[in-house]
């Protein structure tokens, strides 16, 4: 009996936790129109999440390219179908690996920074401050970041996608002898706009999934060392698993 | 003739003297009763501490009379307007009238000394930056850290930050300044800046200040009139000389510093000491 009901209450706990980032939600994207008034600090934290996320954006980028590009061309040379390597890639890179992999570690870079950038300013009373000074801590702290998250990810997505393709072509074009008229031309005989746009609409959900995590995790978090740092973790790993399941749905939806 | 604004002053109550008003306040946190019918009232252009062992709400006070959180029964009055029943922008107006000097300064960390203190102008008026500038200088002048202007805010010392805070909370030019254990953890110099800048802040701006505070000596030179609460209530309330001749208990438990009292030493729900002994080697 005692299992049924700690499943009942861990569903109960889950609820509330829905719930309350709903709530959440909902209270920033009521300062959302106040917010743009002051482009200054989106465009601040569209740099701290974004420009500061670029490196380790375009290394994994690289490198995922390169690897695709090796296995790609050791399935496809067994069929003589090494020169579609580059339809592969686009495709791949386009609608799955590339906002899954930004998503993923814009969670573990970006989504880190911004839950213990906002964890510790609830510790050190920053934002209880901002309330005496008659700010409103949501329109000032949690919307400029927000927006700035969901605006950066699908932006990195695309960088990752171009360098990722870079890395292929490294690999595949230079390194193993795949033809380069039949590598780019195959490619953008098959990608289509609405390919593009399906990795963009993606790398936007993720954006606000992300954000929407990191920013909830640190405004809520316990104002205490241990409760910063449990914020940073539960930031990663609720990411995490909200964009593979996301990125499951929406390919369903998008293959319909 | 009666005059025209009659109406309106009866219908708001009238100011009186004292800025803020506490009437028959109780607030629990969960079972735990924080006040039982606490009363207690702030006189304008004084400096009103507030003391009371570790524990008894003293922090939980502020947030009453700031507004962040709401008494479960009583009134608190700022200035004749009962602050528990103000909506939220209502509530941030009144803010613009009160100042607060947290217990470590809580400055912005990814803005300068500068921008900290310019931080309630910029958030709240449209001045040129030449005049933010003149008065950002003027307040950091008077704490004595024009000097500090360009540094960040790990860069300075407790007593610094502290200062800092202060220059910021004075940047709007508040009638009430409220203090959260202005003293704790500063070194003696530290400490007797900050007493010095809560006289002269009261004294040559005839601001209200509320010190909340456990450290008795600072607060004998300081305070012109003093509350001491101790389980949800005032016990003792007058002027430091008054309160050293409470005959009290618990009143001269905590202004002497004695280690047992009703205060106990041992802390209460333990079995009884040598049955717990005896059971452990049984």
């Amino acid at each position: 009996m005692s299992i049924f009901r700690e499943l009942a209450d861990n569903f109960r706990e889950f609820l509330i936790a829905v719930g309350s980032v709903t709530l959440f939600l909902l209270r920033m994207l009521a300062q959302v129109p106040r917010a743009l008034l002051r482009p200054r600090l989106i465009v601040e934290q569209i740099y701290n999440t974004g420009a500061l996320s670029l490196v380790i954006i375009m290394i994994c980028g690289l490198f995922i390219g390169a690897v695709f590009g090796l296995q790609g061309y050791e399935v496809l040379q067994r069929f003589g179908a090494e020169e579609s390597l580059g339809v592969g890639a686009a495709l791949g890179l386009l609608k799955e690996l590339g906002p899954v992999v930004t998503a993923l570690l814009f969670a573990g870079r970006a989504g880190t920074a911004l839950a213990s950038e906002i964890g510790l300013m609830r510790a050190t009373d920053q934002l209880s401050a901002m309330e005496m000074m008659a700010v409103d801590p949501i329109l000032r702290v949690a919307v400029p970041r927000f927006l700035g998250g969901l605006i950066a990810l699908p932006l990195l997505a695309m960088i990752f996608i171009a360098i990722a393709l870079y890395g292929v072509q490294l690999v595949a074009v230079q390194q193993l002898g795949v033809d380069a008229a039949a590598f780019w031309s195959q490619m953008r005989a098959a990608v289509e706009v609405d390919d593009v746009t399906d990795g963009l609409i993606k790398g936007c959900v993720y954006g606000v999934a992300c954000s929407l995590i990191a920013v909830y995790e640190g405004y809520t978090a316990i104002p205490t060392a241990e409760g910063v740092g449990r914020a940073t973790t539960r930031t990663v790993v609720i990411s995490a698993v909200m964009v593979l399941i996301l990125n499951y749905m929406l390919t369903v939806v998008m293959l319909r | 003739m009666a005059p025209p604004d009659t109406a309106s002053t009866s219908a708001r109550p009238a100011a009186t003297d004292n800025i803020v008003e506490i009437r028959d306040v109780h607030y629990a946190v969960g079972n735990r009763a924080i006040f039982s019918g606490l009363n207690l009232s702030i006189p304008r252009g004084r400096i009103t501490a507030v003391m009371g062992p570790s524990g008894t709400g003293k922090t939980t006070l502020l947030r009453l009379i700031t507004g962040q959180i709401r008494p479960d029964r009583g009134q608190i009055l700022f200035d004749g307007q009962d602050v528990s029943n103000l909506k939220r922008g209502e509530l941030y107006e009144l803010r613009m009238r009160m100042g607060m000097l947290f217990q470590n300064g809580a400055l912005l960390t990814d803005l300068d000394v500068f921008e900290n203190v310019a931080f309630p102008l910029r958030e709240h008026t449209k001045l040129p930056d030449s005049l933010i500038r003149h008065i950002v200088l003027t307040k950091l002048q008077a704490v004595g850290l024009r000097g500090a202007a360009e540094l960040t805010p790990p860069e300075l010392s407790g007593g610094m930050a502290r200062r800092v805070a202060l220059a910021r909370a004075m940047a709007t030019d508040p009638e009430l300044l409220i203090y959260d254990e202005p003293f704790a953890g500063l070194d003696p110099i530290s400490m007797g800046m900050i007493v010095r800048l809560v006289r002269q802040m009261n004294n040559a701006l005839g601001i209200t200040s509320i010190v909340v505070s456990h450290d008795v000596e600072e607060l004998a030179i300081l305070a012109d009139t003093s509350y001491l609460i101790a389980g949800g209530k005032v016990v003792a309330a007058g002027n430091f000389a008054e309160l050293k001749k409470n005959d009290s208990e618990i009143v001269n438990q905590f202004m002497n510093g004695l280690a047992d009292g009703p205060v106990a030493f041992h802390y209460s729900p333990a079995p009884d000491y040598f049955t717990q002994l005896l059971a452990d080697e049984a």
